[in-house]
């Protein structure tokens, strides 16, 4: 899958757990969770909105690996073949 | 006759706006039927009606203030004949008249809402302050698309649509970020009230322990493992069920203060703390908390957490909370002291999960544990039952198959 398909997914389950963030402020470098308030309640929302846009499965011991948006385009890119 | 007031939603909200009604005269009602909502600062509620009967009559009008307590409509109760209506009606409307005239119910707002209050089909979602903005410059509510969680509108949606309006009205003195503004300060305002109010009234005292979650945190992730991502369990659903449970061994921290009167609860409602986005706190229960499976209590409370950022909840999720749990999650501090929610006794509080040193057996090890502290009503509970309630709370987290 492409970068661009990975990155509306995110941003469209980010819109609608923390609408007042866009993808485009976010620091692709820094820790997601330094830039955006999501517990995690919102978290979880987060993953599940994923796997529905993008049908991918990630599993709680993947969430570490997840830190910043280039940790998770990556993941995704390599999981979703 | 049974005269149908508007509930108590909850210590800090006192008033609210009825925005429109879900039923009219000669409709019948089941128990438990939302019949209107209101709008507070928090949220617009889903009032529902815990009588059965027909709607008689609709008292107040949409777009009017009104306190708690005060009489919304008439219910002819079931098997009630037309002359008991009318006799009841002969005998007490004109005291019940006079009662609500002498305790003035505040009124419509000045500017009349142009959006047209029918109750619609579809709920629709709309932040307090996106609602007061919309209804200042004449938008229609319905012809928006929201943007907010779960498709809620609010005030960035609005302040599009009214800059592609023609104004129908001139110019309002107020904008919209000053809309914002406002509602953000009404809604500290209410948590103020409130929880100024607790610390006047209520003698709080303070515990905490610490709760090793090696054992919880291997039986959730090995369960988590094996599940689909939607069936996941969050180790809050454990807290909170673990604190239903212990509850029911340690009464006094279960119900509420009445007229310095403590009245404990038979049923255990647990009310989880909800941050909302960009400031404010609502604490709404779930009901019956001690008796739901742990994948029910999930589904429940994600479907909690939705509607509260959504801007809607229903009357008895504000009105029937016996106890208080806020947890703060892993980006907080480690432990938090809160303020008891009037009228209830006790607040529960769980601080970040994190790695700790532990000594057991003589021997270090390093497991995930978490600060479980508990603020108290000393009218109603002393320190040594409020501990032993922790240990039970502790214990229960070491067994989380049983929960």
């Amino acid at each position: 899958m492409d970068e661009s398909t990975i990155r509306d997914a995110i941003s469209r389950t980010l819109a609608g757990i923390a609408p007042e963030v866009s993808l485009e402020q976010i620091v692709a470098t820094v820790p997601l969770r330094d830039q955006i308030d999501l517990d995690s309640m919102d978290w979880l929302n987060f993953i599940v909105g994923l796997h529905e846009q993008l049908h991918v499965d990630i599993p709680e011991a993947d969430y570490r690996k997840l830190r910043t948006l280039n940790d998770l385009i990556a993941y995704l890119r390599a999981k979703s073949g | 006759m049974i005269e149908f007031k508007l509930p108590s939603l909850g210590a800090d909200m006192d008033e609210g706006t009825l925005l429109e009604w879900c039923v009219k005269p000669g409709d019948s009602l089941k128990r438990g039927q939302v019949v209107a909502i209101v709008d507070t600062t928090k949220a617009a509620i889903d009032v529902e009606c815990w009588d059965e009967g027909t709607v008689d009559e609709l008292i107040v009008a949409p777009g009017t203030k009104i306190p708690v307590d005060t009489v919304l409509a008439l219910l002819r109760a079931p098997g009630e004949t037309v002359e008991e209506s009318a006799r009841w009606k002969e005998q007490h409307r004109g005291a019940q008249l006079a009662a609500q005239a002498a305790a003035p119910v505040l009124a419509a707002p000045a500017v009349a809402p142009v959006v047209a209050v029918v109750p619609s089909a579809g709920r629709r979602r709309v932040s307090p302050a996106a609602r007061r903005y919309a209804e200042q410059m004449g938008i229609d509510l319905d012809a928006l698309t929201g943007s907010g969680p779960q498709g809620a509108i609010v005030l960035e949606d609005v302040q599009k649509a009214a800059s592609k309006a023609v104004p129908l009205q001139p110019k309002p003195v107020v904008g919209a970020v000053a809309v914002a503004a406002e509602r953000a300060v009404e809604m500290r305002r209410t948590i103020a009230a409130a929880m100024a109010r607790s610390k006047r009234e209520i003698p709080h005292y303070y515990l905490a322990t610490e709760v090793p979650l090696e054992v919880a945190s291997r039986w959730l992730g090995e369960r988590n493992a094996g599940l689909p991502v939607t069936e996941r369990l969050l180790m809050a659903v454990l807290f909170i069920k673990a604190v239903a449970k212990a509850l029911l061994r340690f009464p006094e921290f279960n119900g509420f203060v009445r007229e310095a009167q403590f009245v404990p609860s038979v049923d255990v409602h647990v009310g989880v703390a909800i941050s909302l986005r960009q400031g404010g706190l609502i604490a709404p229960a779930i009901l019956n908390t001690g008796q739901l499976p742990l994948e029910q209590l999930m589904r429940e409370l994600g479907d909690l957490v939705k509607r509260a950022r959504a801007f809607t909840l229903r009357s008895s999720e504000l009105s029937m909370p016996t106890v208080t749990v806020t947890n703060l999650g892993e980006q907080g501090a480690d432990r938090v002291f809160g303020i008891i929610y009037p009228p209830q006794v006790a607040l529960v509080g769980f601080g970040s999960v994190r790695e700790r040193a532990w000594v057991e057996n003589g021997q270090l090890k390093l497991i995930p544990a978490v600060t479980a502290t508990l603020a108290a009503d000393h009218r109603a509970s002393d320190g040594h039952r409020g501990s032993l309630f922790l240990a039970e709370v502790s214990a229960l987290l070491q067994q989380p198959q049983t929960l």
